[in-house]
């Protein structure tokens, strides 16, 4: 097994279902300095899916992810503002 | 073969001078192709496009209000560019005084899980027993309300558009419009939805 990235900032989306995943992991990413990793915990199975989109389309670094019984984690490292 | 060993013999100094010239060229071109890479790594990120979502949400129902609102939210978080233009039925999602009393239709929709025959949903209270219902299934799965994901869609500056045409022939008066909404046409929708990545009407 790989280490886990230590993360700066923990974001609890269990129990939300799309879009909000997605909506708040791109508040709480706003909100956190360059570099910074985030975790997010969701349940919402879309989510398998819809993390990664989230990475390509933002640029923001999907580092890990990590399936619990009944909830997924998401390692997402802050990149530099999103281009234009 | 004498001849080459003597020619040999005569170059090292001339040999020694190419090997310098050669050596100042090679290390221009490496100069040069790195300035070339640095240049190109740094246009290299904002070349990537912004995409771009243009909808049209025709629907005034609760169950045709969220997905439009979904994938606006969505694609606004992901920084994406976003239009609604809100047309017809669809413009009672950003009426201030309609927008809270979305209604889903029992009648002609047979997916309704009531397990009673269709006839049943044009009996008067039907439509608010509906309604009630999803809104119940709705707050049981936390989903943000009509009204919540529309401010989700303006804090990632998704664009949305009130159908003027619509509020002269449906006398909606600017005032009904939710704050932050702009009113437009058909052209300046096709303008902007000319250039866009995903176009769907809802």
């Amino acid at each position: 097994m790989t280490t886990l990235p230590a993360p700066d900032h923990v974001l609890d989306c269990s129990g939300t279902l799309c879009p909000m995943p997605v909506v708040r992991l791109r508040e709480e990413i706003e909100k956190i300095a360059v570099g910074q990793v985030i975790k997010v915990i969701a349940t919402d199975p879309a989510s398998v899916n819809d993390m990664p989109a989230f990475a390509r389309n933002t640029g923001h670094e999907l580092l890990e992810t990590v399936k619990g019984p009944g909830f997924y984690e998401y390692y997402f490292r802050k990149t530099a503002e999103e281009d234009e | 073969m004498s001849e080459q060993t003597q020619k040999a013999e005569l170059d090292p100094a001339l040999e020694q001078r190419i090997n310098e010239i050669v050596a100042e060229k090679f290390a221009e071109l490496v100069r040069t192709d790195q300035l070339a890479l640095a240049a190109a790594r740094s246009e290299a990120k904002p070349k990537r496009k912004r995409r771009r979502l243009a909808l049209v949400a025709s629907k005034g129902t609760l169950d045709m209000a969220y997905p439009p609102l979904i994938l606006a939210s969505t694609a606004g978080a992901m920084g994406w560019e976003v239009g609604i233009f809100f047309t017809f039925y669809g413009l009672d999602i950003i009426n201030k005084r309609r927008n809270r009393n979305l209604q889903v239709a029992p009648v002609g929709n047979p997916a309704m899980p009531v397990p009673v025959p269709n006839v049943v949903g044009a009996i008067p209270g039907m439509t608010a027993m509906a309604t009630k219902m999803m809104k119940g299934w709705m707050n049981a799965a936390r989903m943000p309300t009509v009204d919540e994901l529309i401010q989700m869609c303006r804090a990632t500056g998704v664009q949305m558009i009130a159908c003027s045409t619509t509020m002269g022939v449906m006398k909606v008066d600017a005032d009904d419009i939710m704050d932050g909404m702009t009113i437009g046409g058909a052209a300046a929708f096709l303008d902007f939805a000319a250039d866009a990545d995903v176009n769907l009407f809802i």
